[in-house]
């Protein structure tokens, strides 16, 4: 009932936005820009022929496949970048030159290395996550407080006890704050990724609707299909943040 | 009692933007096995930077500072920092921070011990909370407890409890005496406050203000437990206070002087 309360004002401007589209397309009398009703019918559609699973299994899969591979450079690369000062400033600049250009502007390089298969959008997720990833892993490292390390000093732990015990749990938190970024620019960019010359995929699903007689009732039925999928994601991301070795961090 | 802690004639300067700054001026004094030592001084005097340089964590520009006759170079566990502002791991439990540097012992062994000396500063049934779950004079008493398990011969205390309420002030120095009676370590408490000093030392070593330089030393002849309203503690906090320049009196430099070359009289 407390939730219901709090949603209420959302769930209310969402049924105005919907009934604004539905008349502002009844007036307009449009041929092509489908009503609110059109879109259900059309995602009715897609479920019953199956197409859409596969559509949604496919993009998933390159999400996944290019997100995790970034996750397991990332942390690492990260954590030794944020540890080790030569490894920081030597690689750092070349991290920050790389980072502004879109991971769109990869897309010729990936086709040219990778061809048309799942390769290609997979390596351009890598691409777009494993830059979050690099940075947060290593200010969570630079921020860890001195007096944490001075107690692990004090304690004479062994290297490895510093590391498994104090610098990855001490930077875990920013760790997951980085894979929370890397996971929401790679279901961004693969929707892009796979409107070029791929078979399957929700992006290719939205650019196959157009390109196969105009069906926008199916070019919108995507699109908040991603979107859902991305808050289902974000959702994920945020269970990690629950787990109780990451609390401190997040309870104040 | 023999000379557990030595430190010789210590000068340390920090560089600054306005030029060298000197915190500690050639400053020689020795702590006994099993002593309690108090360093009071006023604030931004250099205190914690003088207990850091004994610890090991900074090293001075001259002088040298030595445990049971050996230079110390570093921090080690034989003599352990508790520091104002805490260092208990928050992604660690209770128990897993007691344990944290128990590397040596089995797995079963550091349970047990761990969980001894949680009873010991009474925090037992919390073997499993997170620190953000404690409340400060618990997390105090957790901090505690880590240093006590690797059973340091040092405890080296940077105003412990100053950021505690008065009320758990007085009970965590109350325990603290409560512990060393138990189990005897050699103590070297920094702190500003005068009343705490009393009540726990051996003996009280005033610094002055930057650059530090050690201006007296009073002993604590007091047994305990402890009376701080006593008219003898009251008088020797208003002798340590005037050297500290409160009450508007200037320490004067020959009693001072008198003071500071009398040989420690050991009760």
């Amino acid at each position: 009932m407390e939730r219901l309360k709090k949603l209420l004002p959302s769930l209310t401007v969402m049924a105005l936005l919907i009934a604004a589209w539905w008349l502002v397309v009844m007036e307009t009398q449009s041929v092509i820009f489908p009503t609110p009703w059109q879109v259900v019918t059309g995602t009715g559609e897609l479920m019953q022929n199956g197409v859409l699973w596969e559509h949604i299994g496919a993009s998933l899969f390159r999400v996944g496949s290019g997100f995790l591979l970034a996750v397991a450079f990332a942390v690492p690369l990260g954590l030794w970048m944020g540890w080790v000062r030569g490894a920081f400033t030597t690689l750092n600049p070349i991290f920050q030159m790389l980072r502004p250009i879109s991971p769109i502007a990869w897309i010729p390089i990936a086709i040219l290395w990778f061809g048309v298969g799942n390769a290609s959008p997979i390596f351009l997720i890598f691409i777009s996550s494993v830059f979050p990833m690099v940075v947060q892993t290593t200010s969570g490292v630079h921020t860890i407080e001195r007096r944490y390390l001075r107690a692990a000093a004090n304690f004479g732990v062994s290297r490895a006890t510093l590391f498994r015990r104090v610098v990855i749990p001490a930077a875990l938190p920013q760790i997951i704050v980085g894979m929370r970024i890397g996971l929401g620019v790679a279901w961004l960019v693969v929707v892009a990724a796979e409107m070029i010359a791929l078979r399957s995929g929700l992006g290719f699903l939205i650019i196959d609707s157009r390109n196969a007689g105009n069906r926008y009732d199916l070019v919108i039925a995507a699109m908040i299909i991603i979107g859902l999928i991305g808050l289902l994601l974000d959702g994920l991301m945020r269970l990690l943040e629950g787990m109780k070795v990451v609390q401190w961090r997040y309870a104040r | 009692m023999p000379a557990k802690i030595v430190v010789q004639d210590i000068k340390k300067t920090f560089g600054s933007e306005k030029g060298p700054l000197p915190v500690l001026e050639r400053i020689s004094f020795s702590v006994g096995d099993g002593e309690l030592v108090a360093i009071v001084g006023p604030s931004g005097c250099g205190k914690s930077t003088l207990l850091n340089v004994i610890a090991g964590f900074e090293r001075p520009d001259q002088g040298h500072v030595t445990v049971d006759g050996a230079e110390t170079f570093k921090p080690s566990s034989q003599g352990i920092l508790i520091s104002q502002h805490g260092s208990v791991f928050p992604w660690l439990t209770v128990q897993q921070n007691l344990m944290f540097g128990l590397n040596g012992h089995v797995h079963g062994d550091r349970e047990t011990l761990a969980d001894h000396y949680a009873a010991m500063v009474g925090l037992k049934g919390f073997e499993r909370s997170y620190p953000h779950e404690l409340s400060g004079g618990m997390l105090k008493r957790a901090e505690l407890a880590r240093a006590l398990v690797v059973k340091p011969e040092i405890l080296y205390m940077d105003e412990p409890f100053s950021a505690l309420d008065a009320l758990m002030n007085l009970r965590m120095r109350n325990e603290l005496l409560r512990i060393l009676s138990e189990e005897r370590h050699t103590v070297v408490l920094v702190t500003h406050d005068v009343e705490e000093a009393i009540h726990l030392a051996d003996r009280i070593i005033v610094l002055s203000s930057r650059p530090a330089t050690l201006q007296a030393a009073f002993d604590v002849p007091f047994p305990h437990p402890r009376k701080l309203s006593s008219p003898g503690v009251q008088d020797l906090k208003v002798a340590i206070l005037r050297e500290l320049g409160v009450n508007g009196t200037e320490p004067d430099p020959q009693a001072a002087a008198t003071r500071r070359s009398q040989p420690p009289n050991r009760h």
